[in-house]
């Protein structure tokens, strides 16, 4: 097999970490090397997340790391993403997994939850012992999803929930649900359902072919009655979904870096490897243009991340800032990807490479948490102050 | 139970070694530096000798430039009560010389245990760990793959030509540790952050006399190019003659 990963950084961006934030960087890499790693391919073959590592990630403290208290890490901004930096240099399906139960989950519930909620669930949450889902999306309602027409209308001292949500990770193997859905008043609010709930299902969404490795399924409610106290009590409006998803989406930046970093990597070692016409195919001015466009967006796009990052340490950060840095570093990750399949030639479509899994993975990171599409509407509005989705 | 846990900070083993202008050191540019591989599995024992016993200390002690402290604050992120640093400018010393300095720190200190990796991987050295021990007047098993302990005495299995030979010693007594000896956990977040607010005592290494002089650092020779005898069958008896007589390989 090939050289073990060490990472990319041509513009010595280490220097501006701190010894912890390297430390926790190497750690997860480390991890991700020797207990990730050698499962990968044949879980992302069977269609299955490796559910024996959720202990280990617990164990590391990388279930809800950025939460203060209740048995969380309690990370800064930058080590949060080196985390899911590696994590995602792993399987972007394994940094999905850490992702929605840490900034989907987890987050709204620390940041909206009461706290009887926070210490009935975050804890579990940290510890890997309750798995987390959240259920926005709808089988008509994607990019719009303020248009939901799922309801949770209150009866007898309960809340009441009709509806479908589609596209959920983690669908069928979460403990708890963070549903958004309509009330009486037409107000988009937040519930926890609980697994089992009468009335709640799921059903797994099987054969994709991308993030195979992550679970991805539909949650089901016919008069499924929850008690009062499973809302989230203040916050109502699109702002409770899309707060949670600005969280999810800085760290799509970081992950998106992990994948490109992964595809770099096998890149080099195979160009410098691969001998065609007597020289490594390296030496060709076409394959090496490919690895400069990779290294050089692969540089670029881990500066934005590091900004960003001191921005949401200082509190500044802003929506539309977030989309800039998903949809630029998903889109050059996903064409590092793609180049990287092609400089691998026919080995490039097996899985002894980790380049078209990254590939296939990356379609779907380009669609979720806000298309490509969606956050060059956000960025134009940004630019403009008119809103071409509306 | 007073662990101690002699531990160095050497290049990682993916790193591309380059041989310094001087002839002398290696070239750290662009290698990244860790915890010696096999003193890890001396943390890793020492630290679940200590959960399993519900009581003691585990000491990370280091010998080196500034750098090393980084390198102990990894023994203490996995979860170990405390440092030393011996420091000094440049590493480099010989073995008897850092044998020397370590064990005058540790002389008169509480210690029930001191544990070592098997080998540097740096420098292949495997000198230090007997050294101190001698010189603190400790029994030494070294290359140990399994360490059991049953009030004052300590039972450690090593693996020798065929078999396995198992050892009993009275504790105060040192060990070092092989492959096999344990499963070294990761560090954890909480882990990494509590480690820099652990005690770290620095303190200039007492100096030792050097006995020793490196002379000179080589690259290995380059790999002569590939040569294909010939094909199928046929060509087996030429291997076969090359190999014996060229390489030397049977
Ligand atoms: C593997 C996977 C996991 C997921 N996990 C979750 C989850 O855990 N929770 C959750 O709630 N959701 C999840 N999703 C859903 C995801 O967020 C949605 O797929 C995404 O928001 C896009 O919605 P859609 O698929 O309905 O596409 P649509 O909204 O139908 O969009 C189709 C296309 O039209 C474009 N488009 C739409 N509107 C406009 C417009 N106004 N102007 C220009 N172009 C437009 C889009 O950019 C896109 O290219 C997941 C999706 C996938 C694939
Ligand atoms: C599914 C599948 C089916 C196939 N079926 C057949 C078949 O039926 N019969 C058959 O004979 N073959 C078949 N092939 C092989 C296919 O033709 C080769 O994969 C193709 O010719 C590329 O060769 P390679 O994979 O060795 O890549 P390489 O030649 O190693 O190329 C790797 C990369 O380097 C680039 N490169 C190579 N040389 C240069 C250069 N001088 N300058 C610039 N760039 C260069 C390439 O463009 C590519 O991006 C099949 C391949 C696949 C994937």
């Amino acid at each position: 097999m090939t050289a073990p990963f060490t990472g990319i950084d041509f513009y010595q961006l280490d220097e501006l970490l701190t010894e912890e934030e390297r430390a926790v960087r190497d750690t997860v890499r480390d991890w991700v090397s020797r207990r990730f790693m050698p499962v990968i391919e044949q879980h992302n073959r069977a269609g299955t997340f490796p559910d024996h590592l959720i202990p280990e990630m617990a164990e590391m403290g990388l279930l809800g790391a950025p939460i203060q208290g209740y048995d969380c890490a309690g990370m800064n901004a930058t080590a949060y993403g080196l985390i899911l930096q590696e994590l995602e240099r792993g399987d972007s399906g394994l940094r999905s997994f850490a992702s929605v139960q840490t900034s989907l989950c987890m987050w709204p519930i620390w940041t909206y939850g009461t706290e009887d909620q926070k210490q009935k669930w975050l804890p579990p949450m940290a510890r890997g012992k309750k798995l987390g889902c959240f259920g926005l999306t709808e089988p008509d309602h994607g990019s719009n999803p303020g248009g939901m027409i799922t309801r949770a209308k209150r009866k007898g001292g309960k809340w009441v929930l009709n509806g479908a949500k589609m596209w959920i990770t983690n669908a069928t193997v979460a403990d708890i649900a963070v549903v958004w859905a309509k009330d009486d008043e037409d107000q988009i609010r937040g519930y926890l359902v609980e697994k089992g709930t009468p009335g709640f299902t799921s059903r797994e969404t099987k054969n994709k072919w991308s993030l195979r490795a992550s679970i991805t399924g539909e949650l089901i409610f016919s008069d499924c009655a929850i008690p009062e106290d499973c809302v989230f009590p203040d916050v109502k409006g699109l702002k409770g979904p899309l707060s949670c998803l600005t969280q999810a989406r800085y760290g799509i930046a970081w992950g998106a870096i992990g994948a490109a970093m992964a595809c770099y990597d096998s890149s080099v070692n195979y160009a410098k490897t691969r001998i065609q016409f007597d020289r490594p195919i390296g030496a060709f001015q076409l394959n090496q243009e490919k690895l400069a466009y990779m290294l050089t967006e692969i540089t670029k796009g881990q500066c934005l991340c590091l900004r960003l990052a001191q921005l949401k340490d200082q509190k500044k950060l802003k929506p539309e800032q977030v989309s800039l840095a998903k949809r630029n570093n998903v889109e050059i990750a996903l064409n590092i990807a793609r180049l990287a399949r092609d400089l691998h030639g026919a080995n490039g479509i097996i899985d002894e490479y980790p380049v078209i899994r990254h590939m296939m993975n990356l379609e779907s990171v380009k669609t979720y948490e806000g298309t490509h599409d969606i956050h060059t509407l956000v960025l134009g509005q940004a630019a403009t102050g008119l809103a071409a989705y509306t | 139970m007073n662990i101690v846990v002699c531990v160095k900070r050497v290049p990682d083993s993916s790193a591309r070694i380059k041989v310094g202008a001087d002839n002398r050191t290696i070239d750290p540019a662009g290698v990244e530096y860790v915890l010696n591989p096999y003193d890890e599995f001396a943390v890793e024992e020492a630290l679940k000798i200590k959960e399993k016993a519900g009581a003691g200390e585990v000491t990370i002690l280091a010998l080196g430039g500034p750098e090393s402290a980084e390198t102990i604050r990894k023994g203490l992120a996995m979860g170990a009560d405390k440092g030393i640093h011996l420091k000094e400018g440049t590493t480099g010393r010989d073995f008897i010389a850092t044998a020397q300095a370590i064990a005058a720190e540790l002389k008169g200190r509480p210690l029930d245990l001191l544990l070592f990796g098997n080998k540097a991987i740096d420098d292949d050295g495997t000198q230090v760990a007997a050294m101190v021990a001698t010189l603190l007047g400790l029994p030494f098993v070294g290359v140990i793959t399994k360490l059991e302990l049953n009030g004052r005495t300590a039972t450690a299995h090593r693996p020798v030509e065929g078999g396995v030979e198992v050892v009993e010693v009275a504790l105060p007594a040192s060990f070092s540790a092989q492959k096999g000896l344990n499963e070294p956990r990761f560090a954890s977040l909480k882990g990494i952050m509590a480690a820099k607010k652990k005690p770290l005592e620095e303190k200039p290494a007492a100096a030792g006399e050097p006995r020793m002089e490196l002379v000179k650092l080589d690259n290995p020779p380059a790999r002569p190019a590939p040569r294909i005898v010939g094909t199928g069958k046929d060509a087996v008896p030429a291997l076969m003659k090359l190999l014996r007589e060229e390489a030397k390989v049977i």
